[in-house]
């Protein structure tokens, strides 16, 4: 089932470099209209929400890569996983940094009076907060040092940093709540994908466990 | 090529052609605003001596749900938007009801040029050169009874010229009120343009209310029912999340919204979220005195 031709390409060095350029774009996107002196009525605004709206989606793209290797058979994508997911990070970095320099001037005071008494800074902060020990055991080198395993349970918190950032995005809207649910409903996809793969993985482990006590029977007939 | 190969051919060139269009509006975004009737006016009280925005943020950056609940949509969307002929129909406790055609609103009063700031709820502002004349002038005509108590306004609503406002998230028609003595204060305009023209659609044309005290849905748009009555009246926001906005709504930045700080804003197109809001927008001189003796963290 699995297309050689498919398997060529993502296991080429240039498709990986192409799609490094390409996670650029949205950032150009926001750049462009600043490069070519448009006026924008609010400037801030638009590279806030538009760095928000791209950390989400880079977020739920990563966590699109899982699902669609086993259902296109295609193992190759892991390959992307890391460098989409640090693009997540990235967008968030900018979107982080817009918020403490032109929203609060860098004042810790108001800062943290902001994280305190606002739910929808408070969700957002954590959101932020989670990618930075993911980013930083992204490596090759960490994986090794923690243990695939212990590796796997701390990127866990991608689901809740997802999680957080979609409710960031729910309580900051007045009323047009369709597009934040829209990002919640492809995360409640994504996630109840997981707990399917989950049940019927130890569905299977369960039959195979099973297997040898049933053998005996067989054979003794 | 076979008929399977076509079809995802056709696929394909649908979607980059949707592409390519979404990307050629976004990198070359068209900036047209039908054009606007000059109007004659005189300097008017209470204007500002700020710095005034251009015409260009003011008709580009736009809250007007009908219209798309984005800011940029309003612009866009609202060109095609029918407002003439026009009427105001005034009724409830007043001793004569009556409807009033655009015509007729313009010669009420000589229309003056007011510069006020413009304080919306979400934490920007913006300096605009309203038309229009004190919103009393029209009220005084239809000679309010002593019932009524305040003053119920609604925007026009045709889902058919809007059909946005289907996923607005909010109910429409648009309803605002004031009270009474908050519709009869001087500062409270009736407006009719801005920057020397009619209002463009996108900015409530062809009639709207100012309130400059007050965070900026207070400001109802392209009006055209006006009831003075007894009881306070029902408001969308309010509807919307009575605990987020109340039928006060001053600004005041020592109450904050629940999610977010009142205290500073941005003044557009500024960067920096770095004005310190005033109490009452900077009106407190000519409003406080309306709620002496009120606390304003309850009435908020």
């Amino acid at each position: 089932m699995p297309n050689p031709l498919a398997t060529k390409i993502l296991s080429s060095k240039w498709t990986k470099a192409v799609l490094f350029l390409i996670c650029f774009l949205p950032l150009t996107a926001i750049i462009w209209p600043f490069a070519r002196g448009y006026t924008l009525a609010n400037p801030l605004e638009f590279i806030q929400h538009g760095t928000g709206d791209w950390t989400l989606r880079f977020l739920l793209i990563t966590l699109t890569i899982t699902p669609l290797r086993q259902l296109l058979h295609l193992p190759e994508l892991i390959r992307f996983r890391r460098m989409l997911g640090l693009f997540a990070f990235f967008y968030a970095c900018l979107h982080f940094t817009t918020y403490l320099w032109f929203d609060k001037l860098f004042d810790p005071r108001e800062i943290w009076k902001d994280v305190y008494k606002r739910p929808f800074i408070t969700v957002g902060f954590l959101a932020f907060t989670l990618l930075i020990p993911l980013a930083i055991t992204s490596t090759a080198g960490w994986i090794r040092r923690l243990g695939g395993r212990r590796w796997r349970i701390l990127h866990r918190a991608i689901y809740i940093s997802a999680a957080c950032g979609v409710i960031h995005y729910y309580w900051l809207v007045k009323s047009a709540i369709i597009r934040p649910l829209t990002y919640a409903a492809i995360l409640a996809v994504l996630l109840a994908w997981r707990v399917g793969d989950w049940i019927s993985r130890r569905k299977r482990a369960g039959l195979t466990a099973a297997v040898p006590q049933k053998a005996p029977i067989k054979v003794s007939r | 090529m076979n008929r399977r190969k076509f079809l995802r051919a056709a696929g394909v060139a649908g979607i980059a052609a949707f592409a390519g269009k979404r990307i050629y509006d976004y990198a070359i975004p068209s900036r047209t605003v039908q054009a606007g009737t000059k109007l004659v006016t005189i300097k008017g009280p209470f204007s500002t001596d700020e710095k005034v925005n251009t015409f260009e943020v003011v008709t580009h950056y736009n809250n007007f749900y009908e219209f798309g609940v984005d800011k940029d949509e309003p612009a866009k969307n609202a060109q095609k938007f029918v407002t003439s002929p026009w009427t105001v129909a005034v009724s409830g406790e007043v001793a004569k009801p009556r409807k009033f055609s655009m015509d007729e609103i313009l010669k009420l009063a000589p229309l003056e040029e007011r510069i006020y700031r413009h304080r919306c709820v979400e934490g920007w502002s913006i300096v605009v050169p309203w038309i229009g004349f004190s919103f009393s002038t029209l009220a005084k005509l239809v000679e309010p009874t002593s019932k009524a108590r305040f003053v119920a306004f609604e925007s026009y609503y045709d889902p058919r010229q809007m059909p946005l406002g289907r996923v607005a998230g909010i109910a429409l028609p648009y309803v605002e009120g004031l009270r009474l003595d908050e519709a009869m204060h001087p500062l409270t305009l009736l407006c009719v343009g801005m920057y020397g023209e009619t209002l463009p659609n996108q900015d409530g044309a062809p009639v709207r209310m100012i309130v400059p005290w007050k965070y900026g849905f207070k400001s109802i748009k392209s009006l055209v029912k006006i009831r003075f009555v007894k009881d306070r009246p029902e408001t969308t926001w309010n509807l919307y999340s009575s605990q987020e906005y109340g039928f006060y709504s001053n600004v005041n930045p020592d109450v904050d919204h629940p999610r977010w700080s009142q205290s500073h804003e941005r003044r557009l197109p500024e960067f920096f979220k770095s004005h310190k809001t005033l109490m009452f927008n900077g009106y407190a001189d000519q409003v406080a005195s309306l709620y002496t003796g009120m606390d304003l963290r309850k009435n908020y």
